[in-house]
C-alpha cells in the first residue's frame, strides 16, 4: 500500500522528462500516476464481488454436474456428462416440469390483475395510495411468513373454510392441500397473491410515463376508457410487458419457496427446484442436483432467446 | 434460498437417532495414548492437564440461549483451568455443518453429521480409541466404528417406540398395551368410537421428519441385531413379513382406515405436543428423545406429565417385546484441531461427569448407569433392547450406498408421505405397487452398487 502512495508521489514530483516517452506534462498535472488506475480500482470492487458471487460459484456448479460428488467427499470422481444423460432420461426428473405449468397459468392471472390494478388506478380514483398500498403490500412480506400464512388459510376448518360457510360456499370446502387435483392450484393461488404486486408497480411506473396530454387529447376525440387503454397504455407499456412474461417463465419453472415451506414437495406439488434440492441433500447427489441446475439454466435462456425472437425489443413510439 | 430446507432437514437430525454405519480410520496411531488414558471416567488427572481454547459446535441452539451449557462451561473449567471452552450453537446443524466440513474451520469438537458415509470419518475426524477397548465403557458406539476405530460417542441413548396419552387410552376401555399390528389398529379404532373428536394417530406428515422415526423401528419385527447389515443383502427388504413390510403396512392401514388426522398437509410438529398432551391426539411414533417433551407439554397445559406413556412397536416375537436402541448425535474432534487433548477431555467430560443424558431424560451412552425415569413403561413391559452389531469389515457404507443409489431415503420422508399419499387415496397407487417399486429399486441399487 505505503509502495504505491510513494509512487504517485513521486509521479507528481517528478514531472515531464524523468519518464521518457509519457505523454505531455499537463496530463501529469491532472492527477499523475492514478489517473488511469483509479476507475480500475473503483470497478474492481463490483467485479470481484460478482465473480467470487456469482461466477465462481457457477463455474464450480459445472464442475461439479461432471462428478459424482456426495457434497462432503475429499475426492471429486470425474463422471463426463452421465449425470446429464440422467437428467434427460429419466422420466421422473423431468415429470415435475409439468407442475410448473400450473405457476404459468398463475402468472397469466396474475399479470392481467396485475394491468388491470394498474390501469384502474393510473386514472384518478379515490384512495388511490391506499389501494396501490394494499396491492403492493403482500410482495414486502417474508415468504416463509405468507407460506405459513396461507398453511392456516388452507387447513381444514381455516380460514378459507370460514369464508365459504359465511358465504354460503360451504358445499365448495374441501382439503386445499390435501387434495391433490387441487393443492396445485392452491399454491399457485398463493404465489399470485404474493407477486401480483410486483407486477403491478412494474406496470404501474410503466402507465406513468406515458405523458398526460396523449389522455388528454384522446378523450377530446372522444376516446372512452377501453380505447385509451387498448391504444395508449398497451403499447406504451409494451416492453415492460414482454419483460414480465420472460419473468413469469422463468419463474414459474423456477418455483421454489412458496411450495417447499407449504409442503415440502409432498402430495404432488414437487417442483423441478425442489426435486434438485432434494437431490443434494436427501440423496447426497451434488453432482445430478448440479446437472439439473444447469439445465434448468440452459432451459431458462433458451425461453427468453425464443421470446425475444417472438416478441422483439421495439422502441416504443407513442407519437 | 436452502435456508427453509435446512430448517426442517436440522429437526430431522436432531431427533433422528443416526444409524448410519461405520467407517474406517487409518489415521491417528499417534492419539492412542491419550486416548486410551482418557477413557476411563474420571482418570483424567493421569493425563497432562490439556490446555486451549476449545469450539464446539451444537445443535442444540436452546441449551445454548437458556444457559444450560453456560453451567457445562463453569463446571467442566473449573476442573480443567487452561482450557476455555465456547459455544456455537447452530440452528441448521445439519446443513450448516456438513458444508462448513468442506473446509478445516468446523470446531474442535463437533456432533458427526448424518449424512457422512462410515469411510469418510478419517478424513474429517479424529480416531478416539479401538473399539473393543472404548465399548467396555461406552454403547451405541457402532455407528461411529469403522475398521476398529471409535470416531464418535453419542451424548445420549434413544429407544424408540409409541408416545401415547394414557388417559384417552383407558377412557377407551383399552387396558393393555397391544401386542400385534390388528390389536393396535382395533385399539386407535375404540378410541375413534369413543371420540370422533380425537385424532387416534398423529402422522405429522407436513413437517416430514417425525415419519422417519418409523424407520427406526426396523430390526424390532424380527428382533435381529443383524438386521441392518442384512439389509445390504437383501434384494427385497419390502415382501411380506420384513420388518419393513410389517412397520409401513400399520402406517398404511392407519391411514387407509381413516385412523389418522384428517388432512396430513397441514399438520404441524410445534402443535401436535399440545394436542396429545391435552388428548385431542391419541398417539404418536416417535424416539424415546421425545418423551420428556410431551411430558413438559402436558404439564405446561395442566395435565400430569404421568398421562403420558410409552409403549413399543406392537409387535412381540416370543413373547416379547423389541425396541431398537441407538446413541443419538455423536461427539467428535475435528481432525484439524489444534487442541485435541483438550477437545478429547471435554467429550470425556461430556459424558461421564455433566450428566447430559439423566437431565435430557434419555440412556446414558456409559454402559454401567441405570435406565431413565421416562422409559419406566418399558421397564414395567420387560422390553428387550436390540441393539445393531456393526456391519462387517468392508461393509460399513453399504447400506448407505444402495439407498443413495435407489434414492428411497429409509431415513428421508419422502416414500413415507408416499406411502400415506395412497393409503388415503391421494394417489392412484396401491401399498403392494409401492412396496414392489421399493423392491425393484433397491435390487437394482444394489446391483449397481455391487458392480461399482
Amino acid at each position: 500500500m505505503a509502495g504505491i502512495f510513494e509512487t504517485t508521489r513521486s509521479g507528481l514530483s517528478r514531472p515531464g522528462p524523468a519518464v521518457p516517452g509519457s505523454p505531455a506534462p499537463e496530463k501529469k498535472k491532472r492527477g499523475g500516476w492514478g489517473w488511469r488506475g483509479t476507475p480500475y480500482v473503483f470497478l474492481a470492487a463490483p467485479l470481484v464481488l460478482l465473480f467470487l458471487f456469482t461466477y465462481y460459484p457457477v463455474l464450480n456448479m459445472f464442475w461439479y454436474s461432471l462428478t459424482s460428488w456426495d457434497g462432503l467427499d475429499k475426492t471429486k470422481e470425474f463422471v463426463g456428462l452421465d449425470n446429464y444423460v440422467s437428467v434427460f432420461t429419466r422420466p421422473d426428473i423431468f415429470k415435475v416440469f409439468f407442475v410448473s405449468l400450473f405457476y404459468l397459468g398463475g402468472s397469466v392471472v396474475q399479470m392481467a390483475l396485475a394491468l388491470y390494478f394498474a390501469t384502474v388506478l393510473s386514472f384518478s380514483t379515490r384512495f388511490k395510495s391506499f389501494f396501490k398500498g394494499i396491492i403492493f403490500f403482500p410482495y414486502m412480506i417474508n415468504g416463509v411468513a405468507i407460506a405459513l400464512i396461507f398453511v392456516y388459510f388452507f387447513q381444514p376448518g381455516g380460514t378459507l373454510d370460514s369464508l365459504l360457510e359465511q358465504f354460503g360456499g360451504g358445499g365448495l370446502i374441501q382439503q386445499w392441500l390435501g387434495n391433490p387435483d387441487v393443492i396445485n392450484v392452491s399454491l399457485a393461488g398463493t404465489s399470485v397473491w404474493r407477486y401480483m404486486g410486483l407486477n403491478f408497480v412494474l406496470f404501474l411506473g410503466a402507465i406513468q410515463s406515458i405523458p398526460g396530454q396523449l389522455y388528454e387529447a384522446a378523450e377530446i376525440d372522444g376516446a372512452n376508457r377501453w380505447q385509451q387503454f387498448r391504444f395508449i397504455i398497451a403499447p406504451g407499456i409494451k416492453p415492460i410487458i414482454g419483460l414480465s412474461f420472460i419473468l413469469a417463465i422463468s419463474g414459474s419453472l423456477a418455483v421454489f419457496e412458496i411450495p417447499f415451506i407449504m409442503t415440502g414437495g409432498a402430495n404432488g406439488s414437487e417442483t423441478f427446484v425442489i426435486k434438485t434440492v432434494k437431490m443434494a441433500f436427501t440423496h447426497n447427489k451434488v453432482g445430478l442436483a448440479s446437472a439439473m441446475a444447469v439445465v434448468l439454466l440452459g432451459i431458462v435462456l433458451i425461453m427468453t432467446w425464443i421470446q425475444r425472437k417472438v416478441v422483439p425489443d421495439e422502441k416504443v413510439n407513442l407519437t | 434460498m436452502f435456508r427453509p430446507a435446512r430448517r426442517t432437514r436440522l429437526l430431522t437430525v436432531a431427533a433422528v437417532a443416526s444409524l448410519i454405519s461405520l467407517t474406517t480410520a487409518c489415521a491417528g496411531g499417534g492419539d492412542a495414548t491419550p486416548a486410551d488414558t482418557a477413557s476411563s471416567p474420571g482418570g483424567s488427572a493421569a493425563a497432562a492437564a490439556p490446555s486451549g481454547d476449545i469450539t464446539v459446535l451444537t445443535w442444540r441452539t436452546d441449551l445454548v440461549t437458556d444457559g444450560t451449557f453456560d453451567k457445562y462451561k463453569a463446571a467442566f473449567e473449573a476442573k480443567y483451568p487452561e482450557v476455555k471452552v465456547s459455544f456455537e450453537g447452530i440452528t441448521d446443524y445439519e446443513g450448516e455443518v456438513k458444508t462448513r466440513m468442506n473446509t478445516t474451520d468446523y470446531g474442535d469438537v463437533l456432533a458427526i453429521v448424518n449424512t457422512i458415509t462410515p469411510a469418510q470419518m478419517p478424513d474429517f475426524f479424529e480416531p478416539l480409541g479401538d473399539a473393543t477397548e472404548m465399548q467396555k465403557t461406552y454403547r451405541f458406539l457402532t455407528p461411529k466404528i469403522f475398521e476398529g476405530k471409535v470416531y464418535g460417542i453419542p451424548v445420549v441413548g434413544n429407544t424408540q417406540g409409541i408416545v401415547y396419552n394414557k388417559k384417552v387410552w383407558a377412557a377407551a376401555g383399552i387396558t393393555a398395551v397391544p401386542t400385534t399390528s390388528e390389536e393396535f389398529l382395533k385399539d386407535l379404532k375404540a378410541i375413534k368410537d369413543k371420540d370422533s373428536s380425537v385424532v387416534p394417530l398423529y402422522t405429522n406428515y407436513k413437517d416430514g421428519w417425525p415419519l422417519t422415526q418409523w424407520e427406526s423401528h426396523r430390526g424390532e419385527i424380527s428382533a435381529d441385531p443383524e438386521f441392518a447389515s442384512k439389509l445390504g443383502q437383501d434384494d427385497a427388504p419390502w415382501a411380506a413379513g420384513t420388518d419393513h413390510f410389517v412397520i409401513d403396512s400399520l402406517l398404511y392401514d392407519a391411514v387407509n382406515q381413516k385412523l389418522t388426522e384428517a388432512d396430513p398437509t397441514t399438520t404441524n410438529w410445534e402443535e401436535s405436543k399440545n394436542l396429545i398432551a391435552t388428548g385431542k391426539v391419541s398417539a404418536m411414533t416417535l424416539g424415546s428423545w421425545a418423551i420428556a417433551q410431551m411430558q413438559k407439554a402436558a404439564t405446561d397445559a395442566g395435565n400430569p406429565a404421568t398421562d403420558i406413556g410409552y409403549m413399543p412397536f406392537p409387535h412381540q416375537t416370543d413373547g416379547k417385546f423389541y425396541a431398537t436402541v441407538g446413541g443419538d448425535y455423536a461427539q467428535a474432534i475435528n481432525v484439524n484441531s489444534k487442541h485435541k487433548e483438550a477437545a478429547r477431555a471435554w467429550i470425556d467430560w461430556f459424558n461421564t461427569e455433566s450428566g447430559f443424558a439423566d437431565a435430557q431424560g434419555g440412556l446414558s451412552p456409559l454402559i454401567d448407569s441405570k435406565a431413565p425415569s421416562t422409559l419406566a413403561d418399558f421397564e414395567t413391559l420387560g422390553v428387550q433392547y436390540v441393539l445393531q452389531t456393526p456391519a462387517p469389515a468392508g461393509k460399513e457404507s453399504l447400506v448407505n450406498d444402495i439407498d443413495k443409489q435407489a434414492e428411497i431415503g429409509l431415513f428421508a420422508p419422502e416414500y413415507r408421505q408416499r406411502l400415506v399419499d395412497s393409503a388415503r387415496g391421494a394417489s392412484s397407487e396401491t401399498k403392494q405397487q409401492i412396496f414392489d417399486d421399493l423392491n425393484a429399486k433397491w435390487a437394482a441399487a444394489r446391483a449397481t452398487v455391487a458392480a461399482g
